[in-house]
């Protein structure tokens, strides 16, 4: 809707390409990772009695554009040690992997980065880019913190993908499709029709998958914890042993590079839950524009529902780091291939027998 | 051909988020896992035992303060202790119990530091916060009592140098109210929670034979299961007229002498000091605090080796005495230095992580393996 838009004012296929690709990036992930800095320090404050920041703006709200104004101007340091080409296009790589999985992040039914029918596919391939780019990072620091924290980011993103596309298959065995819109589209109408509550069909196909969608939901917040990095998986950063691991030796704005795909991961991470089990943009409880008949309004209304179910998510990760300790790296393995994995087989086993149903 | 491979050393600290102060490690691993651990120390060594034989004998005070910074009070008791001793002075009765409510006031603080940091160690970053937030009023009431807040000069030799606030004894009082709640709290966040006890049980154990071979002594001795207390087993100052507790390791997670142990005598540790702090409190006699004071501190010749509980464990001084106004020589039997040494024993065979958690577990402070 949006591209067709643009195409009609310039009427050039590549400048609407263009714009269609960085609206996300401009709109959406800039802002809303300058927000998710400034909420998690506040969040963090208040769980722990303290204000957080209250100088810059009201309640501190300029505080993370004080930050980035300070990190765009510092010196960029490039030890002599250093791998110099591997070490500055890992903070590049990092960002383009999370950059490019908002491409078919579907914000609501006017807006999709590329409505592309292998949509969740292309963002679980297109996240693979992070690790390459973590690994990278740590190899070139030439710092044995930063190699050690790769090495174990590396491993707990690669194993953790796997209980995660575990449930995703579950998904895709219910409702037979890839493309994240189709998926919104299918979930329209209230609540119940939310695929954690079984999705749109009707009948005791229902009520039996409601219990084995829960399953998979918390096995895939869990998995995205790890994929993200987040406590108590942050084992890669985990500041009092790696100091913090794999971006230890990134000053300036490649260190705010790294930040920012940290905190676009969460969203997008958050996002894939929320299409996957929470409705994507659908409205909980019906749309005002359908009241109103106004039909601009309700792709508007989408983007709201969208947006908060995302940071609601987004939330629960912030409370959770502020709340817990942090696992062991073999802990942290055996949670993911003794528990996650055989609990996500046999749910993706009886999900599949149900659906036969 | 076999590839050639070699162990990694890799050197945590003197500059790192985790080793409590300025402390170097020198770890040899293999992937991650931990062959040797050897603390390199002295960052921060201040010449005290040296400078103590320059100084008279009060003037020494402030500078023990400066040892384990995190428990002023209790570094001066054991020192005023030991040269009151020397002199033979009968310090007054007030004295005895304010010195009492300090020192245990002080294990609090001391104690709170060692969870705070510990928790930190393992990830749980706001328990440490909630932590500092219970110290903060520890500090208020030190503050309100000699205007310090960090390093005292509070003990002096024979007395104390200020008498309480009026405001103290409610002040106290209200404090020891308001922490009990805290302890549960605290147990509900930290000590009660799944990854931590995956993180602490069964790891770092200290067997009660090598603690006693390494001369381990208070938390970390009691955490291996040994009912050793010199409050109890060798009293000072009035510490026998109190009724408390003395909290071992039980292994009730894991293993006895595991870092979960360790942690959770300190825990128990301050329930028992508040008990002690109600107790001195609800007693506490009248008089003068200064009455005892010598106008000046000349002991005859002599030596004599004075030990008290400290937070940390066994803390001694054994002062020698020429005659003169100056010590001959002070020597410090630190338990944080004694503490250090068992590292390399049982670290061999975890992970880095663990490290990090076994060390945070033992609880030092380098101000006083340095001094």
């Amino acid at each position: 809707m949006i591209y067709n838009f643009f195409y009609s004012i310039t009427g050039s296929l590549l400048i609407a390409d263009i714009i269609q690709s960085l609206l996300p990036l401009f709109i959406f992930i800039l802002p809303f990772a300058l927000f998710a800095v400034w909420l998690e320090r506040k969040v963090s404050a208040h769980m722990q009695d303290r204000l957080g920041p209250m100088r810059v703006g009201s309640h501190g709200w300029l505080q993370t554009i004080a930050d980035i104004m300070k990190l765009v101007q510092k010196e960029d340091i490039v030890a002599t040690e250093n791998d110099k080409p591997l070490f500055n296009i890992a903070p590049v790589l990092v960002f383009v992997g999370t950059y490019a999985a908002f491409a078919a992040i579907p914000f609501s039914s006017a807006y999709i980065g590329s409505n592309i029918d292998l949509g969740i596919f292309f963002i679980i391939a297109v996240s693979g880019f992070v690790v390459a780019g973590i690994l990278m990072a740590g190899w070139s620091s030439n710092n044995k913190y930063s190699l050690l924290g790769a090495m174990r980011s590396a491993a707990q993103i690669i194993s953790y993908e796997i209980p995660t596309i575990l449930v995703i298959i579950t998904i895709i065995m219910i409702t037979g499709t890839l493309n994240l819109n189709t998926l919104s589209e299918m979930q329209t109408g209230h609540f119940w029709n939310w695929m954690i509550l079984g999705g749109p069909q009707l009948g005791i196909v229902k009520f039996l998958l409601i219990p084995f969608m829960i399953i998979g939901f918390v096995i895939i917040y869990i998995s995205t914890l790890a994929e993200v990095n987040r406590t108590p998986f942050d084992i890669p950063e985990a500041e009092s042993e790696l100091v913090s691991g794999y971006h230890t030796e990134y000053t300036g704005m490649k260190f705010a590079m790294f930040f920012l795909a940290e905190y676009a991961n969460m969203f997008a991470v958050s996002a894939i839950v929320t299409v996957l089990f929470f409705g994507g943009y659908q409205s909980p409880i019906g749309y005002l524009g359908n009241l109103l008949h106004l039909k601009w309004l309700i792709p508007i209304e989408q983007l709201f529902w969208f947006t908060t179910k995302g940071i609601f998510f987004v939330f629960v990760q912030m409370w959770l780091r502020w709340t817990l300790p942090r696992l062991r790296v073999d802990q942290l393995m055996a949670a993911c291939w003794k528990y996650l994995i055989p609990i996500a087989f046999v749910n993706l086993i009886i999900i599949g027998l149900i659906t036969l149903l | 051909m076999a590839l050639k491979t070699e162990q990694m050393i890799l050197n945590m600290g003197p500059q790192h988020p985790a080793t409590h102060g300025v402390l170097r490690l020198e770890l040899e691993l293999e992937g991650e896992i931990i062959q040797s651990v050897q603390p390199h120390i002295g960052y921060l060594h201040r010449c005290f035992e040296k400078h103590a034989e320059a100084m008279t004998y009060p003037q020494v005070i402030p500078y023990v303060d400066r040892m384990d910074y995190l428990a002023s009070m209790y570094n001066e008791f054991g020192y005023v202790i030991g040269v009151e001793k020397l002199l033979g002075i009968q310090v007054p009765e007030r004295v005895e119990y304010i010195r009492v409510i300090m020192g245990e006031l002080q294990r609090i603080a001391s104690h709170l530091v060692a969870i705070g940091t510990y928790g930190m160690d393992i990830g749980a970053f706001t328990p440490f916060l909630y932590c500092f937030r219970d110290r903060e009023k520890i500090l208020s009431l030190f503050e309100m009592t000699c205007g310090a807040r960090l390093l005292y000069n509070y003990f002096w030799v024979g007395g104390l140098s200020h008498d309480l606030h009026p405001d103290f004894v409610r002040s106290a009082k209200e404090f020891v109210k308001y922490f009990r709640p805290n302890i549960k709290e605290l147990n509900d966040l930290l000590t009660n929670n799944r990854i931590f006890i995956d993180r602490t049980a069964n790891v770092g154990v200290l067997p009660l034979e090598t603690a006693i071979n390494y001369g381990i002594t208070g938390p970390n001795l009691r955490g291996s299961g040994f009912k050793w207390d010199l409050r109890k087993d060798d009293p000072y100052s009035i510490y026998n007229k109190f009724d408390f507790d003395i909290p071992t390791g039980q292994g009730l997670v894991g293993t006895v002498g595991d870092c979960w142990d360790r942690y959770y005598v300190r825990i128990q540790e301050m329930e028992q000091s508040l008990r002690i702090i109600e107790q001195a409190l609800d007693q506490l006699p009248d008089g003068d605090v200064t009455s005892a004071i010598p106008k000046r501190v000349k002991p005859p010749i002599g030596q004599v080796y004075s030990r008290v509980e400290n937070p940390k464990g066994e803390l001694g001084y054994f002062i020698i005495s020429d005659g003169s106004v100056n010590p001959f020589r002070i020597k410090v039997r630190g338990p944080s230095f004694v503490h250090l040494g068992v590292m390399n024993e049982i670290c061999k065979g975890h992970m880095v992580a663990d490290v990090i958690a076994i060390l945070g577990s033992i609880d030092i402070v380098l101000g006083e393996v340095d001094r």
